[in-house]
């Protein structure tokens, strides 16, 4: 017991002093690299046409990383829904009732929540957000749904439906900038780059992110009614 | 001093002690809070560093849907009632 307390003293003494060396010979770099001066270049905003550079950046130049993200998250969906279809949930096990507040409350902030997720997603390009973020969003609007009705039915065909379709049209997109432009997830496929700053801009990005969004939302939101709907192990 | 730096320190201290609470807390709901706080706390920063896109991320996953799966997982585990200690 002794050893082990005295071997996490010592493990935490050489933490404190490596971080102290880090932080004593710390000075803020004013230059933030050739990778990311590549990214940020003048012509990159004008090539691109997006308003938002880092949403340049994660969608066509680091495309497939997104491609990579989107994938591990519908890796962990199908592995959450393959262990949780043991039990089924009984009707009499949930504890509390919603309130009066939280039921009329949600049926105001429900339909906002999910627009003002559509509305993230859809200006990922001219503003901070975009997929990930708008998916997220949507997620909560869901889940506050389910809070407010915890007996509420949702169709579960609608959602993988949209789900599959927006994860398989983002490939194909993605396969069409190989044969129309420059390579893989290339934003330049048919549509026109546009004026920088229009809704109707950057080319593929707007389609690409929406659909990203999609596939982030109802992924999510499928995850959390799965937790809700499957029962207590006994 | 400037006034980024103060807040910032100020928010890291927060950050910090949310996060022992977290370890430490006997009561699992609590625990499950403060680990929420620290992603609400992170969140903030990302906001006054000037990386809103993150900071949207950590906000809506880290503090708000991640908070809620520990939730549920709680609710499964003790089958809705309270353990005896």
């Amino acid at each position: 017991m002794i050893i082990k307390k005295g071997f996490l003293v010592l493990l935490l003494a050489v933490f404190v002093v490596m971080f102290a060396n880090f932080l004593g010979n710390y000075t803020p770099s004013t230059d933030p690299g050739k990778l990311a001066n590549f990214y940020l270049a003048e012509d990159s905003i004008e090539k691109l046409g997006s308003a938002n550079v880092v949403t340049a950046i994660v969608v066509t130049y680091r495309g497939l990383d997104t491609l990579g993200e989107v994938s591990v998250l519908f890796l962990v969906a199908s592995i959450l829904g393959f262990f949780l279809t043991g039990t089924k949930r009984k009707e009499d096990e949930v504890v509390h009732a919603p309130s009066e507040l939280l039921k009329t409350a949600s049926g105001i902030l429900v339909p906002l929540t999910f627009l003002f997720g559509a509305y993230v997603f859809i200006n990922g390009h001219l503003t901070p957000g975009g997929g990930f973020q708008g998916g997220a969003i949507i997620a909560s609007g869901s889940l506050l749904a389910m809070l407010a009705n915890p007996f509420g039915h949702f169709k579960h065909t609608i959602i993988s439906v949209v789900e599959s379709l927006s994860g398989v049209t983002y490939v194909l997109l993605g396969g069409l900038g190989m044969v129309l432009a420059a390579g893989f997830l290339d934003n330049n496929i048919l549509l026109p780059i546009g004026k920088v700053g229009n809704l109707f801009s950057a080319g593929a990005i707007p389609l690409i992110y929406s659909l990203v969004g999609l596939k982030v939302g109802t992924e999510l939101s499928a995850m959390l009614i799965k937790l809700r709907d499957t029962g207590v192990e006994q | 001093m400037d006034s980024l730096t103060i807040v910032t320190i100020i928010i890291g201290v927060i950050m910090t002690l949310s996060a022992i609470m977290a370890v430490y807390h006997s009561d699992t709901a609590t625990a499950i809070i403060a680990a929420g706080m620290v992603s609400l706390m992170a969140s903030l920063l990302y906001v006054f560093l000037a990386a809103p896109d993150v900071a949207m991320t950590e906000a809506a996953i880290g503090s708000g849907l991640s908070t809620i799966i520990f939730f549920y997982a709680l609710s499964k585990v003790r089958g809705g009632k309270k353990d005896d200690h």
